[in-house]
C-alpha cells in the first residue's frame, strides 16, 4: 500500500491534472463519466417505461446508489487483494451454489435464490465476476500463453459453476459466467488453432445440450426464436411485440412518453429484459445510436484499462470483464430485436432490478482498481 | 528474486501478444455491434412502414355505433312503433371488492334468478374484469327505481339502458305493421356494413318493406385501447344517421274497428282510399303481440301460435286466397254492358237451374225456387246465378278475363307490405299452363259468378271493388305516405302512383252498376239491406258466399250438421260514400256463411268510425 501511494504522482494515467484528493479516490473519471451518463440515460427510459411511475424510478435510484457505493469500495481494494481473494471468493460462490440447489427458494420455475435468513442473495450473479477472477487467478499462476493440460484444468473449474447455474435452471446466466471464463482464455493468448477446434467441438455438442441438458421452456424459447409467428398469443408474442416496438420508432422515435407499444401495455416486461424496445420506439434509430455509442465508449475505455494493466492477473480480469460488459448489451439487444432467443439477460444499467446492477458495479469497481493501483514501470 | 528474471522475460512477450489479443477483442466489440446497428436499420427504416401498421393495428380498433331505428306512425300520427330503452343490471367486476356480498345483497333489492346469477358466473371467468357484465336483462319501471335509490350502496353496479323496439298498440294493425326481429345467419349474409352493429332488422310488413328507410346509417367510433382492451380515449367519431321516422295511411280508429268488428272470428278486411289507394285499415284476425319476437320468443308461446288451427300468424289480408264468390259479379255485369252483350233491360228468366247443352249437370241458383225474370240490376241486388250463369256463357271465358284483369285480379297490386298473392284469375292459357287442360265452358259459368279456379285475397277484393268506385283510374294501395328524416322536420310525401285506367265505353254502363250496387244496400230486397238502415251516408255494395265444401250434385248443403271450417266463407265488397267515394273496404270471414248477414255489418262499422 506505501509503495502504491508512493507512486501515484508517477503514474501516467489520464486523470493526471486532477487534484490528488480525487486520485486518492480510485476512481477512472473516464469510465465514471461513462457510468453515470448511462444511468442517467436509463432513468430517463426507465420512467417512460414504467408508466411514468416515481416509486419504480426512485427504487431504481436508491439500487443505482448501492451499486454505485459497492463500485467504489471495490475499487479500493488493491488488484493484488483482489487476486489473493480469488479462490476465497470462488469457492465461497460454488458453496452458495449447492446451497441453491438443495435448499434454494422457486421463482418462475427455476430455482435461483438463497435465503440467508436477513438476505436474499442469486449466488449466480456472484460467478459472473468470481469466474473469470479464478480463471484469471488461474492462469497467472504460470507463465503464458499456457499449455494444454492447463487450459483444460481451467476449463474444468468453469464448468463446475456453469453446470450447477445451468441446472437452476438459468440458460442466460450459465452462457454470461462460462463466456467470462472462456474470454479469459482468449485473453491468455491461446493458439487460432484450439480456439477453432474449440468452438467446434462447441458446435458439436449443441445437439447433445438440446437432448439431454436443456428444459422444455428453454427448448421452446429456441423454437420461438426461430419462428415466433407460430405462437403470436403465447411465448411468441414477447418478441413480435417488441419487433413492432422497435420497427414503428423509426429513425426518430415517437417520442418519449409517447411509445404506444410500450405505454398501451403491448410489450410485456417492458421496464426489465425488453426496456431497449421500450427505448429504440421512444427515440428511434438516432436515440438507438446515441446509446450505442455510449456503450462502445465504456467497452473502449475498459479494454484500455485492460490494455494498461500490469499484471497478468488484472489484465485478464479486466479484458474478461470488458467483453462480458459487451456481452450483456449484445444478448439483451439481440434478443430484443429477434435476433437471439429470449435468455434472461438485462441491458447494463438500463434495466429495471438491483441485483444484476450491483453485480455490473462490482466488476466496474475491480476495473477501476485495477487502473488506478498502477505503478509507472521503467521502462 | 530467482524466478522474477523468467518471469520478466515471459512478461514481455505476455503484454505483446495481450496487446494483441485486445486489439483484436476491439475488432470484434466493434463487428458486433454493426450487426446490432444492421438489425436496427432493417428493423427502423426498411421494415418501418410494416411495423407501424401493425403497431396501430395494435392499439386503434373501430367501433360501430348503431343508428336508432326510425318510428312509425299512423295516419293521426300515434305512434305505432318506438324504441323505448330496456334496462338491464350489469355489473363491473374490477370495481366490486366482494361479489358475493353485492350479489346477496342486490338479491335483497330486487328478484334475481338462481339461473341468472349462474350465467353471470360464467362470464366472470370468461371476461376481463373491467368489462361490464349483465346480471338481469329486461328490468321493470318498479326494479329499476328500487336499485337507483339504493345504487350508492352498490359500487360497480350499473343500469345500463338500451334502446329497444317496442309497439305500443301490441296487436293492432300486427299484419300491417309487421314486427322486428334478431339479425338471423340466413339474413346476415345479404346485410351491407351498415349493419355492422346493428342487432335488429325487419321481419315482417312494413317494418321489413321500408327496412332501408327505417335503419339509418352506422357510425363509427376510432378508439384507442391498450393491451387489455381498456378504451383509454376517442379519436374519432362520426355519429350515425338515425332511421327515418314513417307515417302511416292507416288509422288506428277504423283499425281498431275492423278488429273488434271481426271479433274472435277468422277474417279480414280492408280499407281502401279508393281516389287516393290509401290503406286506411288492414286487419286479419287472429293477431298476435309482436312485442315478445323482438327479442326472441320463447319456443312454447312461439308453437302455440304458429300450431294453432286459427294461424294468427298467416296475414290473411294480402296472403288469404279465397273464392271471390258473388262479390266478382258487378266486374262481371260490366263487363257485359261494356262488351255490349247485355243492356239494362236484357231479361234472364231465372228457374232456380240451368243446364247446358247436351249435358246432364244443372248449375244450380243459390235460391232453390229461381228469381223468376231477372234484369242486371236484380241479378246484383238479389245476387242470382242464373242470370250470370247466361251472362257468362255469352261473354266466354277469354272476354271475362280480358275485361277482370283491368281490375287488377290475379296480379299483385304493389302494396308496401311484402308477400301479397296475385290470386287467381282463371283463363284458357292459365288453365292449360297450370293443368295442361282445355277450358270447359261449364267452367265458364261458375267463373262467372266468382266459384271454380277463381281466387282472390281481401286486398284484391278491395282494390278492385275502389276501381269500380273510381270509375277505372287505378292507383297503387300503399300505407306509407309520408317520411321524415328526423323528428319535428320536414315530412317528405311519397306521390300517389298512378297505376292505369280501365278504358270505360259508355260511362253510362258504370252508373248502372253503381246503382244495381247500391240496391244491394239501400231496397228491400238487397241481399245487404240490414246494414242500409239508419245509414247517413249512401253505400254501394255487393255480398258474396263463398262454397269451400262441394257438395255433390242435388245434394243439400246441411247448414246445421256441416263442421266449422267447411262452412261457407262470407265476403262483402262495398264502397262509401256513393257521390263521392272515400273508403273502399272488402271483408272476409272464413266459414261465416252470410255475406249480408255476417260480413257487411263488419264494413259498415269500419265505415262508420272512418265517415262518421
Amino acid at each position: 500500500m506505501a509503495q502504491s501511494r508512493l507512486s501515484v504522482g508517477l503514474e501516467n494515467t489520464p486523470q493526471q491534472g486532477s487534484s490528488g484528493f480525487l486520485r486518492d479516490l480510485h476512481i477512472d473519471w473516464p469510465l465514471m463519466t461513462g457510468l453515470i451518463a448511462l444511468s442517467i440515460f436509463g432513468l430517463i427510459v426507465l420512467y417512460s417505461a414504467s408508466g411514468e411511475n416515481w416509486s419504480t424510478v426512485s427504487r431504481q435510484m436508491i439500487w443505482m446508489s448501492i451499486a454505485f457505493l459497492i463500485m467504489f469500495f471495490v475499487a479500493q481494494i488493491p488488484p493484488h487483494h483482489i487476486q489473493f481473494w480469488t479462490p476465497w471468493v470462488f469457492g465461497f460462490g460454488v458453496l452458495l451454489l449447492v446451497g441453491v440447489l438443495l435448499f434454494g427458494e422457486v421463482g418462475k420455475g427455476a430455482q435461483r435464490w438463497l435465503n440467508l435468513g436477513f438476505f436474499r442473495v442469486q449466488p449466480s450473479e456472484i460467478m459472473k465476476f468470481a469466474c473469470p477472477m479464478m480463471v484469471a487467478w488461474y492462469m497467472a499462476e504460470k507463465s503464458l500463453p499456457p499449455p494444454m493440460s492447463r487450459i483444460l484444468i481451467a476449463l474444468l473449474i468453469l464448468a463446475i459453476p456453469v453446470a450447477l447455474i445451468a441446472k437452476q435452471p438459468d440458460l442466460g446466466t450459465s452462457i454470461l459466467v462460462a463466456s467470462a471464463g472462456i474470454f479469459v482464455l482468449l485473453f491468455t493468448g491461446i493458439s487460432w488453432f484450439l480456439i477453432g477446434s474449440f468452438a467446434v467441438t462447441v458446435a458439436a455438442a449443441a445437439p447433445v445440450v438440446w437432448f439431454y441438458y436443456m428444459h422444455d421452456y428453454q427448448r421452446q424459447r429456441v423454437l420461438t426464436f426461430l419462428n415466433p409467428e407460430s405462437d403470436p398469443l403465447g411465448s411468441g408474442y414477447h418478441i413480435i411485440q417488441s419487433k413492432i416496438a422497435i420497427g414503428s420508432g423509426g429513425l426518430y422515435g415517437k417520442g418519449w412518453l409517447n411509445g404506444t407499444q410500450s405505454q398501451l401495455d403491448f410489450l410485456p416486461e417492458r421496464s426489465t429484459d425488453f426496456i431497449f424496445a421500450v427505448f429504440a420506439e421512444e427515440f428511434g434509430l438516432v436515440g438507438v445510436l446515441v446509446l450505442l455509442s455510449l456503450y462502445l465508449y465504456i467497452v473502449i475505455r475498459g479494454l484500455i484499462i485492460a490494455h494498461q494493466a500490469q499484471s497478468t492477473f488484472a489484465r485478464l480480469l479486466a479484458g474478461s470483464l470488458v467483453l462480458t460488459f459487451m456481452v450483456y448489451i449484445v444478448v439483451n439487444i439481440g434478443m430484443v430485436s429477434g435476433l437471439l432467443p429470449v435468455v434472461g439477460v438485462p441491458l447494463p444499467l438500463v434495466s429495471y432490478g438491483g441485483t444484476s446492477m450491483v453485480t455490473l458495479m462490482i466488476a466496474f469497481g475491480m476495473l477501476m482498481s485495477i487502473q488506478t493501483h498502477r505503478k509507472l514501470l521503467t521502462s | 528474486m530467482q524466478y522474477s528474471k523468467i518471469k520478466l522475460k515471459d512478461h514481455l512477450r505476455e503484454t505483446r501478444l495481450f496487446g494483441s489479443r485486445v486489439i483484436f477483442a476491439g475488432v470484434g466489440v466493434f463487428l458486433l455491434l454493426l450487426v446490432l446497428i444492421s438489425r436496427m436499420i432493417y428493423l427502423q427504416v426498411l421494415s418501418h412502414d410494416h411495423y407501424t401498421t401493425l403497431s396501430q393495428n395494435n392499439r386503434v380498433s373501430i367501433i360501430s355505433v348503431p343508428p336508432p331505428r326510425g318510428l312509425i306512425f299512423d295516419r293521426k300520427g300515434k305512434v305505432m312503433a318506438e324504441n323505448l330503452p330496456s334496462f338491464t343490471l350489469e355489473l363491473i367486476p374490477e370495481k366490486i371488492k366482494d361479489i358475493d356480498t353485492t350479489l346477496e345483497g342486490l338479491q335483497g333489492v330486487i328478484e334475481i334468478s338462481e339461473s341468472d346469477i349462474k350465467r353471470f358466473r360464467r362470464a366472470l371467468k370468461r371476461n376481463r374484469a373491467f368489462k361490464s357484465l349483465p346480471l338481469k336483462f329486461r328490468l321493470d319501471e318498479e326494479e329499476v327505481a328500487r336499485l337507483s335509490v339504493r345504487q350508492h350502496q352498490f359500487p360497480g353496479v350499473d343500469i345500463k339502458a338500451e334502446l329497444m323496439r317496442h309497439y305500443p298498440y301490441a296487436s293492432l294493425g300486427v299484419h300491417a305493421l309487421g314486427y322486428v326481429g334478431r339479425i338471423n345467419e340466413a339474413e346476415l349474409k345479404g346485410l351491407t356494413t351498415d349493419y355492422v352493429g346493428t342487432t335488429h332488422i325487419g321481419k315482417t310488413g312494413i317494418e321489413r318493406y321500408y327496412e332501408e328507410e327505417l335503419h339509418g346509417s352506422v357510425g363509427f367510433r376510432k378508439i384507442e385501447s391498450n393491451a387489455r382492451g381498456r378504451v383509454l380515449r376517442v379519436l374519432e367519431d362520426q355519429p350515425p344517421i338515425p332511421g327515418k321516422n314513417i307515417y302511416l295511411t292507416m288509422d288506428l280508429k277504423v283499425q281498431a274497428a275492423a278488429e273488434s268488428a271481426l271479433e274472435n272470428r277468422r277474417g279480414a278486411v280492408v280499407a281502401i282510399d279508393p281516389q287516393t289507394g290509401e290503406i286506411i285499415a288492414l286487419a286479419s284476425m287472429p293477431g298476435f303481440d309482436p312485442n315478445p319476437f323482438v327479442n326472441g320468443i320463447e319456443y312454447k308461446a312461439y308453437r302455440a301460435l304458429a300450431d294453432s288451427l286459427n294461424r294468427p300468424l298467416f296475414n290473411r289480408a294480402i296472403k288469404g286466397r279465397y273464392p271471390p264468390g258473388s262479390t266478382m259479379k258487378p266486374f262481371v255485369g260490366l263487363a257485359g254492358m261494356e262488351y255490349d252483350v247485355v243492356h239494362g233491360s236484357s231479361k234472364v228468366d231465372c228457374k232456380g237451374w240451368v243446364q247446358l247443352k247436351n249435358s246432364e249437370h244443372k248449375y244450380r241458383d243459390w235460391k232453390r225456387t229461381g228469381h223468376g225474370e231477372t234484369t242486371l240490376l236484380g241479378a246484383i241486388r238479389e245476387s242470382c246465378d242464373v242470370y250470370f250463369y247466361d251472362l257468362g256463357l255469352e261473354l266466354g271465358i277469354d272476354r271475362i278475363h280480358e275485361f277482370n284483369q283491368h281490375f287488377n285480379f290475379g296480379e299483385t297490386s304493389g302494396i308496401d307490405v311484402p308477400g301479397e298473392t296475385s290470386g287467381i284469375l282463371p283463363s284458357r292459357a292459365w288453365k292449360r299452363r297450370v293443368k295442361n287442360e282445355a277450358w270447359y265452358p261449364g267452367e265458364t259459368l261458375i267463373t262467372a259468378i266468382g266459384q271454380g279456379f277463381n281466387v282472390v285475397s281481401p286486398l284484391q277484393l278491395a282494390y278492385g271493388t275502389g276501381i269500380l268506385a273510381n270509375y277505372g283510374l287505378k292507383i297503387r294501395p300503399h300505407l306509407a305516405y309520408a317520411v321524415q328524416d328526423a323528428e319535428n322536420e320536414a315530412l317528405q310525401y311519397f306521390e300517389p302512383e298512378v297505376m292505369g285506367v280501365v278504358p270505360i265505353v259508355k260511362k253510362s254502363n258504370w252508373d248502372y252498376m253503381v246503382a244495381s250496387m247500391q240496391r244491394v244496400v239501400h231496397s228491400e230486397r238487397g241481399t245487404a239491406r240490414r246494414i242500409g238502415k239508419n245509414v247517413k251516408y249512401k253505400i254501394a255494395g255487393k255480398t258474396g258466399t263463398a262454397q269451400v265444401y262441394g257438395i255433390k250434385q242435388d245434394e243439400k248443403y246441411d247448414q246445421e250438421n256441416l263442421e266449422d271450417h267447411l262452412r261457407d266463407h262470407a265476403l262483402f265488397v262495398s264502397y262509401a260514400p256513393v257521390e263521392n267515394p272515400r273508403i273502399a273496404v272488402a271483408v272476409i270471414v272464413e266459414n261465416g256463411e252470410s255475406g249480408g248477414g255476417v260480413a257487411a255489418p263488419i264494413a259498415r262499422k269500419v265505415m262508420d268510425a272512418f265517415l262518421l
